[in-house]
């Protein structure tokens, strides 16, 4: 392995500080960050649109409804900018593949309710799920929400169904985020991963013992 | 589809190895799109189904839970402005007006003294949900036209609304059915605020934004004058089932 940019010259150096390993891009960063911000303002504006108490509160239906449509449509922007960097792309594919680790890994989690000490690459089997969940449930919130949107594009019949489609997928959606808020909270290191770029290595060798990270991208 | 292995010792994948294997994320996306356009087609006929089964549910529901729920039952609110003064017993006026020979202007206890009506029907909004059998009493349109004295040249009527932003309308001929009244009280209780209280428009036949909240204006017009939805592309002649491309049952 070739030593990262980062690591220290000299092994002997005192008190040198915790190694700290590459895991995202800034075009990564951004990528997230611009997702999380057009989700956020979704599911907020759907809540709005959907809870009665929060309606009252706001109003201004037309105005909302608008954001919600612009905002949901938008999502994927950030994504297919992403897709200019070499770092995304290769995320991407890692995430995309499931190896036996992975496999192992779902077994495991779902037997043990714990993912400590349970090898994973890069991601883990469950953050592979979730990316995949999210990239399907957006485009069928888009293709459903567009159908409601253009109203003449589609019978009524289908309408109902996208409405009916939208409405659930919507619950399940925020059951998925809230998960990922949920553990994002847990682990702080993650979450710097994020915010940073980078991490621990003691982070990586407990969360991401298969991770093998190199600087080619 | 790679056989995932029964054994716990999953080999070192190494770096090349994390790049290859079950593409499983792009078929968790494809199934997605599958079951999405499934639900596209069936959807329809399976909201029924889970409508049926909340309604029962939602019936014996202290929680009130299952009215979050797609389909739960019961109202939506909708409003077009930011907030929406209140109206009681002692500052809400309602006035007809227009081409009448006697503009009036009713407080609510002059309206809760004419004759009232009351009528039970499904209330049906134009995004889809239905609320079946809600009752309505109040005042039919009709003897408020009446008491004013519309003139000849009068065909319509403008609706407007003390939220400051929603306007509705209706033909003199759909107004003064005997379906379409001044409701003061909804599901037998006075209107509540968040229902268009303490006076809105109900209009038994059509979908429900013709039924303005928060009534305050009766005007009789030339022409037909449409309202907020309908010039944002709604319907102006808003018959259940016969408009807005729709086809749900009649109401009324």
């Amino acid at each position: 392995m070739t030593p990262l940019p980062d690591a220290p010259a000299a092994p002997t150096a005192p008190r040198q500080p915790a190694r700290r390993l590459r895991r995202f891009s800034r075009a990564e960063r951004w990528v997230h960050r611009g997702t999380a911000w057009l989700m956020g303002i979704c599911v907020f504006t759907a809540a709005c649109l959907y809870l009665p108490p929060l309606s009252e509160l706001v109003g201004r239906r037309r105005l909302v409804v608008t954001v919600h449509e612009w905002s949901g449509l938008m999502l994927p922007a950030p994504l297919i900018a992403g897709m200019f960097f070499r770092a995304l792309r290769a995320d991407l594919s890692r995430l995309n593949r499931f190896g036996r680790h992975d496999w192992h890994w779902l077994r495991t989690v779902l037997r043990k309710r714990s993912k400590e000490g349970v090898p994973a690459g890069k991601f883990n089997a469950g953050q592979k799920l979730y990316s995949a969940f999210i990239a399907g449930a957006v485009l069928v919130m888009i293709g459903t929400g567009l159908l409601m949107w253009f109203t003449h594009l589609a019978p009524v019949l289908w309408r109902t169904g996208a409405t009916f489609v939208h409405d659930w997928l919507a619950l399940l959606l925020a059951a998925g985020i809230t998960g990922h808020v949920w553990m994002a909270s847990k682990d702080p290191e993650a979450r710097l991963g994020m915010r940073t770029g980078s991490v621990a290595s003691w982070w990586a060798r407990r969360e991401h013992s298969l991770w093998k990270p190199d600087d080619k991208d | 589809m790679e056989e995932p292995r029964v054994d716990d010792a999953p080999d070192d994948p190494g770096e090349e190895n994390e790049r290859h294997g079950a593409p499983v994320g792009r078929r968790v996306v494809l199934g997605m799109l599958g079951l999405g356009a499934a639900g596209v087609a069936l959807g329809s006929h399976v909201q029924d189904r889970i409508d049926a089964v909340l309604a029962e549910v939602s019936a014996k529901d202290p929680t009130g839970v299952t009215g979050l729920l797609p389909g739960g039952g019961g109202f939506r609110y909708y409003s077009v402005t930011s907030s929406v003064p209140k109206r009681n017993a002692e500052n809400y006026r309602l006035t007809v007006g227009g081409l009448v020979d006697r503009p009036m202007t009713y407080r609510l206890a002059d309206l809760q003294a004419m004759p009232q009506q009351r009528l039970v029907h499904d209330v049906q909004c134009v995004t889809g949900w239905r609320v079946p059998k809600t009752a309505f009493s109040g005042v039919r349109l009709s003897a408020l036209l009446a008491a004013s004295g519309v003139r000849p040249e009068a065909t319509a009527i403008r609706f407007d609304c003390f939220d400051g932003a929603y306007t509705e309308s209706l033909t003199l001929q759909q107004a003064r059915r005997s379906d379409v009244m001044v409701a003061l009280t909804m599901q037998d209780k006075p209107v509540t605020h968040a229902h268009g209280g303490p006076v809105r428009l109900y209009a038994a036949p059509m979908y429900f934004y013709k039924s303005a909240k928060w009534l305050s204006g009766i005007t009789l017009t030339k022409s037909v004058e449409p309202g907020y939805w309908e010039k944002l592309g709604y319907d102006v002649d808003a018959w259940v089932g016969k408009s807005n491309g729709r086809s749900d049952d009649p109401t009324s």
